[in-house]
């Protein structure tokens, strides 16, 4: 890196200049990133008043009373099933349509840029157009499905129910992404690797399954990354379409902290701030079992 | 290539991606079509797929029903802001990282990856109480809280960072001949080639924080400040407003990031991929 070095001033005096670089990044940095993660610590240990301002040392207490609470556990467990119902389908659909995108058709783009459309929607927008399809009484998807004499169904009011309909609205927002980051990984596979393969006889599912989805490796992996760590933080459309219900089966970590913060006449900090601090903890330790699972296998180029 | 059988299985492959179109696209079809219909044309059971009589008068109701064009006015001026002061931010960074001498520079680049790390939802908390204790959740400070937080982002200094190093050597050496300053040569020479990075993360800060739902939702206590996710998801919310009224909101809301989408999707897909390959 020495060596890109514009070499007008001192050593000393472009390092004093590289400092006031970095200085807009480095305060915000400082007051928005480490200052809250220290506080975020802080506050685990303190209890609150009702307006949520810390007012004495609990120590312990506030993770104590979480992990007494079932709610809590049922948050996690629910965290839980929702990452599975939502990364796995959404990078499945995402590679299936790119890899039928990849068959030489006339059209590849126009198609891509529809499977691509998702991804303009704000958890907002999908979500609110969501609760309308789902809507009992004059949504689309019992409406749809009463053409078939299929019954009313409470898409969002079925505690059985609720949560794998927010899951399909969050694949459905996802998949855009998807097919755009693999669609990238697939045009920067090198042509002469596909055209080798083609001339040892590979077609079809045989090239797919030997070249293009290795190829394609890193790219799953970053998905399967990122799409973990965005499960573990969903809190819109949960928020818009069953504000957690019913009775909690759709409420996930970043709810249930919203809810102890935020909701009537609850401002418990303390206790939102240790709940907090855990999905911290699981962020980390699903990103860092990830890396250390599956990045072996990752084929970088 | 064009045997019987390969024009067969091409047939196939289109049939089959229209049919997983269909899913991909109604939801959009949905909000465009509802958002024209009359009320009772929507609100009859089974629903009509296909409107009996247009009524534009939706978008009208929606701008006036919950301040709508305004909470437009408040999204742009977040976004404009946000987007702005994080490409300034992330340029000068981007910068010292890739040509500068600085101490200590790889603990200092660890630095900037470790807030990529840390959750939003795991620190809003704190965040919330800070720009509250700091008044900046009331009238027009708001843009204040709205933006403060995010006027910085190690994404794209790492993404920036990588463009300026693949900048040609040559083409520095000859600035530096000439006598040329640092800002002058970030200015004149280094940014005017790095266009289509710094396209990338115009458009990804662009549409992250367009689309912010949780932050805004948090802070916005007076009307006149919510963004326009938070008003539409209002819509939602009243019982008073009408299906079409709403999809007609969310209509509004789609648009900027749906003609990026449909015409940025090369800088998108620059930006979406710059994490994936090492």
């Amino acid at each position: 890196m020495e060596a890109r070095t514009i070499r007008q001033r001192g050593p000393t005096g472009e390092r004093r200049l590289s400092l006031l670089y970095l200085a807009p990044s480095l305060i915000i940095f400082a007051v928005f990133v480490f200052y809250p993660l220290g506080r975020t610590f802080y506050l685990s240990t303190m209890g609150t008043d009702i307006i949520g301002r810390a007012n004495k040392f609990v120590g312990l207490d506030n993770f104590a009373g979480m992990f007494s609470d079932p709610g809590f556990f049922k948050a996690l467990g629910t965290t839980a099933l929702f990452a599975l119902f939502t990364v796995v389908p959404a990078i499945v659909g995402a590679l299936a349509v790119v890899l039928l995108l990849e068959s030489r058709i006339s059209g590849q783009r126009m198609f891509r840029t529809v499977f691509a459309l998702p991804f303009a929607f704000s958890v907002a927008t999908a979500s609110v157009i969501f609760a309308l399809i789902y809507n009992p009484a004059v949504g689309m998807a019992n409406g749809i499905l009463s053409h078939v004499g299929v019954d009313r169904i409470g898409w969002l009011t079925e505690p059985d129910l609720a949560l794998i309909s927010i899951s399909i609205t969050t694949v459905w927002m996802t998949l855009g992404y998807n097919v755009l980051v693999l669609s990238a990984g697939v045009g920067a596979i090198p042509a002469e690797v596909v055209e080798a393969a083609r001339l040892d006889g590979a077609t079809g599912w045989r090239l797919h399954s030997r070249i293009t989805v290795p190829m394609l490796s890193p790219q799953l992996f970053f998905l399967i990354v990122i799409s973990t760590i965005h499960a573990l933080q969903s809190f819109g459309q949960i928020h818009i379409l069953t504000k957690g219900g019913p009775d909690g089966a759709t409420s996930t970590l970043v709810y249930w902290i919203y809810e102890k913060a935020f909701s009537y006449g609850s401002s418990d900090f303390g206790t939102a701030s240790a709940a907090a601090i855990v999905l911290l903890v699981v962020v980390l330790a699903c990103t860092g079992i990830q890396f250390g699972v599956l990045e072996r296998r990752v084929h970088y180029r | 290539m064009s045997t019987s059988s390969s024009a067969a299985s091409k047939i196939v492959v289109y049939l089959v991606l229209i049919v997983c179109a269909l899913p991909v696209v109604f939801p959009l079809y949905y909000a465009f079509i509802g958002g024209i219909m009359t009320p009772s044309d929507l609100a009859s059971y089974p629903p009509k797929l296909l409107p009996t009589a247009i009524d534009v008068g939706n978008y009208a109701s929606a701008l006036d029903t919950i301040p709508l064009a305004r909470q437009y006015l408040n999204s742009a001026i977040q976004t404009g802001i946000v987007t702005i002061c994080q490409l300034l931010s992330s340029v000068l960074a981007a910068y010292a990282f890739a040509f500068l001498r600085m101490w200590a520079k790889t603990a200092m680049f660890a630095l900037f990856m470790v807030t990529l790390m840390v959750p939003w939802e795991a620190i809003i908390l704190p965040n919330y109480l800070l720009i509250s204790d700091l008044g900046l959740t009331k009238g027009p400070l708001t843009y204040l809280g709205l933006t403060l937080p995010f006027l910085a982002h190690a994404f794209g200094t790492f993404l920036l960072r990588q463009s300026f190093l693949q900048f040609p050597i040559e083409v520095r050496d000859a600035a530096v001949m000439d006598g040329c300053g640092h800002l002058r040569f970030l200015w004149r020479i280094l940014l005017p080639l790095s266009k289509p990075a710094i396209a990338a993360v115009g458009v990804y800060v662009f549409m992250t924080t367009w689309n912010q739902y949780f932050w805004p939702l948090i802070l916005g206590n007076d009307d006149q400040y919510k963004t326009l996710q938070i008003g539409v998801s209002m819509l939602n919310d009243a019982e008073s407003s009408s299906p079409t009224l709403i999809l007609a909101g969310v209509t509004l809301a789609l648009l900027p990031t749906l003609v990026l989408v449909i015409f940025g999707q090369r800088f998108i897909i620059r930006g979406l991929t710059a994490g994936a390959v090492k």
